[in-house]
């Protein structure tokens, strides 16, 4: 194989903590005055951030963190590298660092080909010039010249979708015609490496499907891509590759399957679980929330684990805090949600026009479903509870993890298969002659 | 193939000049975009260009002229003030506007990476556009005020006129890159510049005649805006007493600002966005 198209050795990246943007001319002044009279500054510097503590850091008592730490890899021509992780991993600042916006404080990378960096979507575009103007801008910010944007200015302003308003200025577009400009110039950067970092978290759903083609049709051209997301669906199908960063230092980097599997299990597994009624992160009104929910089987007893072909019942134990003694027209869900975080099992009473009314105090819904139907694998519920169709009482996600363990759906002891498809569907085969 | 290497501790002598070249498409658009957006949704739009400098003249002229009654060498007043603000009104543009360029694109250039030398080096260019206005303006009164049989009188060296803007440029950009750089660390500067500005001008032949700096010669003599001021009107007008040893001076102080002004800029460009 030729030179990778990407090389990086030992980076490093360095910040200090306090240090940023608290710098002013009277702090250094300060120390200044003391480091005169002799006294000892830093100590001085010390006493003053305890009394703010927000002002800046001297010698030793400056914070550091590594955001990066010793990440070496390489990237051969045409692969595409999904780079994952939790929050503060040292995702962006790796890119950051590829896309030469900051400099590395340790280490080296070597890159063979134009960098087309896309960290943004609409970057570098000014609200006051038209669209027109700004297609030219913001694709020079990117690296294009301005004869290969003129070239390419009917493809831009047709994936676009916004020929009508080319000679309005952006800032009268609304958020996502802003956006589908943008993108529609990034997609059109003709570079050798695509850096890209979570831009397609923006727009509708039809959009964001138009930029995961557009960026397989990038690929498929042979190009190099360093994609970052958190979108582990977008990264097993277009990644060739992952990198699984933690703290700011490789934790795996490998075939994208297993990389993910790893990364998923070991967040999973951190998850930690809180009793219902405590939890903060819930959606909606709150006149009716879940306070409990558990599974039991046909005989009413609690299952840790289900196994597929049994019946369960579902206990969403509900407690009302509106004023009036009822609450008519109540409709639960529980939706079950595999590790690609999709939605693959969702029973809903509204399906049904099932609507259940609330008493004072606990009520407790019962959802039974017969012949359960989910291969082997671990679950997340999300539940739901409305008034009406519309009227968000509760919702919360990651309620509960469910677990579900061998069983003999089939009666022959096949398993199906759990890694190819959630589901298990009966079915009968047969012949027919022709 | 292109071929970047990044690493950490790159020398600070080391401008990459190339790459400028490759980004001059941005380089034109950036003053396009500077000349182009600065008077949108105004009413007056364009007409402001002119509007600008007319009104600032004609303060100054009614102010120090009519009501402090300040010495200008027996020139026509607003000529004078005009005369003194069209050098030093392109100065203060580029130096202000190359003193900004790393914080006002601070939300681009913490996106994408181009050479950050292009804002500041795009505000030398944009701001000669306002000039080229400014110095229509000054040659329309100017004509003026010779038909009119005023006492004024040019010489040969308005063909130094060349010379003289390009050293603005020069002394503004190396002053407005130093300003620039330290303004990443210290967000004081950016307070500090306006007024700056205004010292700078007073300490410069604008409103006054360097014929009234008697006591405070050194001033005229360490500025290095002073000499070409003072050039400028003497050989349009006639009036002051260009120094030849002052002149060439602040040339090389504008050198020196500006080289100085790279280096410096080059440094702190390249972590700015950690900091900013």
């Amino acid at each position: 194989m030729s030179e990778p198209a990407i090389s990086v050795r030992g980076l490093s990246k360095r910040y200090n903590l306090g240090a940023i943007s608290r710098h002013t001319l009277a702090d250094e002044m300060t120390y200044l005055i003391h480091r005169i009279r002799g006294r000892n500054a830093a100590d001085h510097m010390g006493q003053v951030r305890n009394k703010a503590p927000s002002a800046r850091p001297y010698g030793e008592h400056a914070k550091e963190f590594w955001a990066v730490k010793d990440v070496s890899f390489d990237v051969n021509p045409g692969e595409i590298l999904g780079v994952i992780g939790g929050n503060g991993a040292g995702k962006s600042t790796l890119l950051k660092i590829l896309s030469r916006i900051t400099e590395p404080t340790e280490g080296e990378a070597v890159i063979n080909g134009r960098v087309g960096s896309l960290l943004e979507v609409g970057t570098g575009f000014h609200p006051d010039l038209t669209g027109r103007e700004n297609i030219y801008l913001s694709g020079t910010i990117l690296g294009m010249k301005k004869a290969e944007i003129t070239k390419k200015f009917d493809e831009i302003v047709a994936f676009s979708e916004v020929e009508q308003f080319l000679d309005t200025p952006v800032k009268r577009y609304s958020s996502g015609m802003f956006v589908r400009l943008g993108f529609a110039v990034a997609a059109h950067l003709d570079p050798e490496i695509l850096v890209v970092d979570e831009v397609l978290a923006v727009g509708d759903a039809a959009f964001q499907k138009k930029c995961l083609g557009k960026m397989g049709e990038v690929a498929r051209d042979g190009r190099t891509i360093l994609f970052v997301s958190h979108n582990m669906a977008a990264i097993e199908n277009l990644c060739s590759h992952g990198l699984w960063l933690d703290h700011g230092r490789v934790k795996m980097l490998g075939e994208t399957a297993p990389v993910v599997e790893q990364y998923l299990n070991t967040s999973q597994a951190m998850t930690e679980s809180v009793s219902l009624r405590d939890r903060t992160d819930r959606r909606g009104s709150g006149r009716a929330r879940i306070v409990n929910f558990f599974v039991t089987n046909d005989t009413n007893c609690r299952q840790a684990v289900l196994r597929p072909g049994n019946t369960y019942r579902f206990h969403l134990e509900c407690e009302l805090n509106s004023p009036g003694p009822t609450l008519q027209n109540v409709f639960a869900a529980v939706d079950l949600k595999d590790h690609r975080n999709e939605t693959v099992w969702l029973v809903s009473s509204a399906f049904t026009h099932e609507a259940k009314t609330l008493g004072r105090g606990i009520t407790e819904l019962v959802c039974t479903a017969p012949d359960f139907n989910l291969a082997e694998g671990t679950y997340k519920a999300t539940l739901y509870l409305t008034c009406g169709v519309n009227d968000h009482l509760d919702q919360i996600s990651n309620a509960a993890e469910i677990s579900v363990e061998g069983g003999d759906f089939f009666g022959t002891g096949s398993k199906g298969s759990p890694t190819h498809c959630r589901t298990l569907t009966r079915a009968s085969w047969s012949t027919l002659s022709l | 193939m292109h071929r970047t290497h990044i690493k950490a501790h790159q020398p600070w002598w080391i401008i990459n000049w190339r790459e400028l070249v490759e980004y001059r498409d941005l380089f034109w658009l950036t003053v396009h975009r500077d000349l182009t957006s600065i008077y949108k949704q105004s009413v007056l739009g364009p007409l402001w260009f002119v509007i600008q400098p007319i009104m600032t003249t004609l303060v100054f002229t009614v102010i120090f002229g009519n009501i402090a009654g300040m010495n200008t060498d027996n020139i026509p007043l607003f000529l004078f003030y005009q005369s003194g603000l069209v050098l030093w009104n392109y100065f203060a543009g580029v130096m202000n506007g190359a003193a900004s360029s790393l914080i006002s694109n601070a939300g681009v250039l913490r996106k994408v990476y181009f050479p950050r030398l292009i804002p500041p080096l795009s505000s030398v260019v944009t701001y000669l556009g306002h000039f080229c206005i400014n110095f229509l303006l000054f040659i329309a009164v100017f004509i003026y005020f010779l038909i009119k049989g005023s006492s004024i009188h040019p010489s040969w060296w308005v063909l130094l006129l060349p010379l003289l803007i390009l050293h603005c440029a020069c002394v503004g950009l190396g002053a407005g890159l130093w300003l620039s750089a330290m303004t990443i660390k210290y967000r004081d500067i950016s307070f500090a510049l306006p007024f700056l500005t205004q010292l700078w001008m007073f300490a410069s032949p604008v409103i006054l005649p360097s014929s009234s700096f008697s006591n405070w010669k050194w001033l005229i003599a360490v500025n290095p805006m002073a000499g070409v001021i003072e050039l400028f009107r003497f050989a349009f007008l006639g009036a002051g007493s260009p120094d030849k040893v002052i002149l060439i001076s602040s040339f090389l102080v504008g050198l020196i600002l500006l080289g100085s002004g790279l280096l410096v800029f080059n440094r702190a460009q390249r972590t700015f966005v950690d900091t900013i």
